[in-house]
């Protein structure tokens, strides 16, 4: 059965693959098929598991499994022995020894199926050789389990922190290959702490990468991606609200293909936008809510609506949701935050918060009497965009650097703080120097709040600011000073590293107070919101 | 006439080295670091022994103080220029009274037993003259210099003993002290310095390159992510510019932070600092502890409109207490923060904190 099915299926592989190559989209058939072989190689490969189970260390088995996409598991070093499993072979991307050029080949179709089948037949050949595992996950080392059991409790890890694991680096490679979107490469040294992490450089956008026309990513997407990637548009409100202003128009531009639901289809055509999205910065928590909440709504989509109907509800549902979880509940959060702050404050915050400055903005509106000091930090620099915002609606301003927080926080009555996620177990995570002001001001006994919507609330923990985070462009820490450049060539210099991380987590017990748009909670009351919410959905 | 001369030359001498002082002060003339200046100052002061005209130890303390008030005035951040001075008078003090016969302690201490039966304080006004006065004076400037000489590499040389291997330290900025200390420690072990910048001169950038290229593994960050970075690090290492009589420290801006981050993850906080920067002042909350800079640092003029409409702060250094430092490292050997107050005793005579 296996190897009438392969024949079969390889010639339809070849046409799969002939047509994602010049950027159609795969039909309906052939995306079932595609489908139906995934189904097979995961059946077979949890028989193989059940016998060699102490052998095998595979640990991306239930990611392979939850991803939807019509992808092989990735090494076909990997598979079993026996010749029963050769449908994955052929199926696997014919690129996947290496990672091909991005460019669409320039050999003729008959060239590339001959040498296509070629390949087929060797690694078939080698497949029946073979008998053990070769076992190429010994990296991390983490014990198998049997998928079924471990499915719910263990989350898909993120690619952008496992970019120390070079299989994982290869299945990003294949499967951004197989949404035609341009693989970012990492610069410069990275810190050792932080091998896990990509650091790409400003100066090398995603976009030099992209091919023109480009027809797989809707233009608005694109300018989108560039706008994250030279930090155009920072701040994880605005990013998100720019997310799904993106998505609007890419909704509007949509027609549903013959023979395909909506509600399948748009989901799987955000995908590679979200790949790409993803390359050009890696999404903030606050980005991943919302993009889950918009496929939700699509897939909820009745199958007998009509498309401009659809369209139009699904358009609705993203207006709701920015009005809601973003627009009112800054005003819900300022209504409550105004109440925190009378008369001869002097009131302390850091870096560029929209939400912070909202709030402050509305109380200067509502008289009460009160004067700000922004604390700034290099390299970003983000304190004096808020300094414009709120001089400019009149408030008294103070200004100074991190380093200067010890001297100014005695004159302090209260700390602002913007957050871009609440984690479950308390800890907030926010632009970096975040958690040393809130350290420094518990020191001074200042009460330290942290102002966040519902919406940016995350399932994730996490303890310290290593294993997940951020490594902006290194070379933003080069400064000149009085003519002399120091750092100038630090890439020459063989020991010498430069870390710009962005985020960090400051632990709960640095926090007094979380104002939110259900109210003021304790940090430690996260995971009870998180959970009524979840019941809500 | 020969007399003139030398007294013109030495005025001149010392009002040259006034405005070095006043320049240096601000930012704009070439920075000396502390050493330089302790070992300028003292030299001045041997000179001002040798020339000026005293004929006993009273007279030359008075010119001396008289000196010493006009140097810390055009500098008061500043605080080695002091110390010296204050070393100076103490031994004049010593010598005078060797000289006298007596022995030292027993005029230094104001113990209770004494002021019980001495009956009165024993008015001590150095008016007798002694010939052998003045060289030995010089003389034990002399030492006082060499011994100012060598501060650098005794603290360097104590390096060993308090880095193992594979070892993570933190510092921030720059200080002569520390980077000769981890170069004397890099010869033998293999460990990583985290260097935090320090805005807004990003002395730290300095440090890094220099230590990178003694074959240290370097890595810089910013001021910003010193609390992220401090859980991974097993030590900190730092400078300061003057050891205030408490046992706290007058340090860089940012230090304080860094001080405080270091508690938190209950990591050990040593202080690199030679005898000459042990001060007698307290800190006050007064204006005189803090100094600051232009204001154009922290936020330049380019940023035009909003310039006016607000207050930008720039100091320069921070007070960090006696109670977030674990050790001093010193060239006389290490001590812990409360032992401060026994040393500055031995160095400097009480009546000698007021110049």
């Amino acid at each position: 059965m296996a190897d009438s099915g392969v024949t079969d299926g390889s010639l339809k592989k070849d046409e799969i693959e002939r047509s994602k190559s010049e950027g159609r989209e795969l039909t309906k058939e052939e995306k079932q098929r595609l489908r139906k072989e995934k189904k097979q190689q995961k059946k077979n490969k949890e028989k193989k598991d059940d016998n060699a189970s102490q052998e095998s260390e595979k640990e991306k088995k239930s990611v392979s499994s939850s991803s939807s996409a019509p992808q092989p598991p990735t090494q076909p070093a990997t598979q079993k022995a026996p010749s029963a499993v050769p449908a994955p072979a052929p199926a696997v991307v014919p690129a996947s020894e290496t990672p091909a050029p991005v460019e669409k080949p320039a050999k003729s179709k008959a060239e590339l199926k001959a040498e296509r089948r070629a390949r087929q037949e060797a690694e078939r050949a080698s497949k029946q050789g073979k008998k053990g595992e070769t076992g190429q996950q010994a990296a991390t080392g983490k014990p198998k389990a049997p998928p079924s059991e471990l499915q719910p409790v263990v989350k898909r890890l993120p690619e952008h922190i496992q970019v120390d694991n070079p299989d994982v680096l290869k299945k990003l490679a294949k499967k951004l290959e197989r949404q035609q979107i341009p693989l970012r490469l990492d610069y410069g040294y990275k810190v050792s702490l932080f091998s896990h992490l990509h650091q790409y450089s400003r100066k090398a956008p995603l976009t030099q990468q992209l091919s023109i026309p480009s027809s797989v990513i809707h233009p608005a997407i694109v300018r989108l991606g560039l706008q994250y990637s030279q930090g155009i548009v920072a701040g994880s409100n605005a990013r998100s609200v720019a997310l799904l202003h993106a998505f609007k128009q890419v909704i509007r531009d949509y027609t549903t293909p013959p023979n395909e639901e909506l509600s399948r289809d748009l989901v799987n055509k955000l995908k590679p936008y979200i790949s790409f999205l993803n390359q050009c910065r890696p999404l903030s928590a606050s980005m991943g809510n919302a993009i889950k909440y918009i496929k939700k709504e699509i897939s909820n989509i009745p199958s007998q609506c009509k498309e401009e109907e659809a369209k139009g509800k699904l358009l609705n549902c993203i207006e709701c949701y920015i009005n809601e979880k973003i627009i009112l509940a800054a005003k819900a959060i300022a209504k409550y935050a105004i109440e925190k702050i009378s008369d001869g404050d002097v009131i302390l915050v850091y870096g560029c918060s929209s939400l912070v400055n909202h709030i402050l903005c509305e109380a200067f509106e509502k008289n009460r009497k009160f004067r700000v000091i922004v604390v700034d930090s290099r390299p970003r620099l983000e304190g004096r965009e808020a300094l414009r915002r709120l001089v400019q609606r009149g408030i008294s301003c103070t200004y100074v650097l991190i380093s200067a927080v010890s001297y100014i926080l005695p004159e302090v009555s209260k700390v602002f703080l913007g957050a871009h996620a609440l984690l479950a177990n308390g800890y907030v995570m926010s632009r970096v120097g975040t958690s040393q002001i809130a350290l420094v001001a518990k020191a001074f006994n200042v009460p330290v709040l942290v102002c966040c919507e519902t919406y940016k609330f995350c399932e994730r923990v996490q303890t310290d600011s290593f294993v997940s985070n951020e490594l902006d462009d290194p070379d933003d820490l080069i400064v000149t000073r009085k003519g002399k450049t120091q750092l100038e060539d630090w890439q020459q210099v063989p020991l010498l590293g430069l870390l710009n991380l962005v985020y960090d987590v400051t632990p709960p017990d640095f926090v007094d107070l979380v104002i939110t748009d259900l109210g003021m909670i304790p940090c430690t009351s996260v995971p009870v919101v998180l959970r009524v919410k979840n019941v809500d959905l | 006439m020969p007399g003139s001369d030398k007294e013109t030359d030495l005025t001149e001498r010392i009002e040259a080295f006034l405005s070095d002082l006043k320049r240096g002060g601000s930012g704009t003339g070439p920075l000396r670091g502390s050493a330089e200046t302790a070992r300028e100052t003292t030299a001045l002061l041997r000179r001002i022994t040798a020339q000026a005209r005293w004929s006993s130890a009273g007279d030359l303390m008075e010119i001396i103080r008289k000196e010493g008030r006009r140097m810390t005035a055009a500098q008061p951040s500043e605080t080695t220029v002091g110390n010296m001075i204050r070393r100076v008078l103490k031994i004049i003090r010593e010598e005078y009274a060797r000289s006298r016969g007596s022995s030292e302690e027993t005029d230094q201490q104001e113990s209770l037993h004494k002021l019980l039966t001495s009956g009165g304080l024993s008015e001590e006004n150095f008016r007798q003259h002694f010939a052998a006065l003045k060289a030995n004076v010089i003389e034990a400037i002399n030492e006082l210099l060499t011994e100012l000489e060598g501060t650098t590499d005794n603290i360097a040389m104590q390096a060993l003993e308090h880095i193992h291997s594979n070892e993570v330290i933190m510092t921030i900025g720059r200080s002569r002290t520390v980077e000769a200390f981890l170069k004397d420690a890099a010869r033998k072990r293999k460990f990583h310095v985290i260097v935090a910048e320090c805005a807004p001169f990003c002395q730290g950038h300095e440090m890094a390159t220099s230590l990178s290229k003694a074959g240290i593994e370097t890595t810089v960050i910013t001021d910003a992510a010193i609390f992220a970075v401090m859980s991974r690090v097993n030590k900190v290492i730092i400078g300061t510019q003057t050891v205030l009589a408490n046992g706290g420290l007058r340090a860089v801006n940012g230090t304080h932070t860094l001080a405080l981050a270091a508690k938190h993850h209950s990591t050990p906080l040593i202080v690199c600092a030679p005898m000459f920067k042990l001060s007698p002042q307290f800190p006050n909350e007064e204006d005189t502890f803090h100094k600051f800079v232009s204001p154009h640092e922290v936020l330049p003029f380019t940023e035009g409109e909003i310039l006016s409409k607000v207050n930008v702060h720039c100091p320069v250094f921070d007070y960090v207490p006696p109670e977030l430092i674990t050790l001093f490292i010193s060239n006389i050997g290490g001590h812990a923060p409360s032992y401060i107050y026994r040393l500055m005793s031995e160095l400097y005579h009480p009546e000698d904190h007021e110049l």
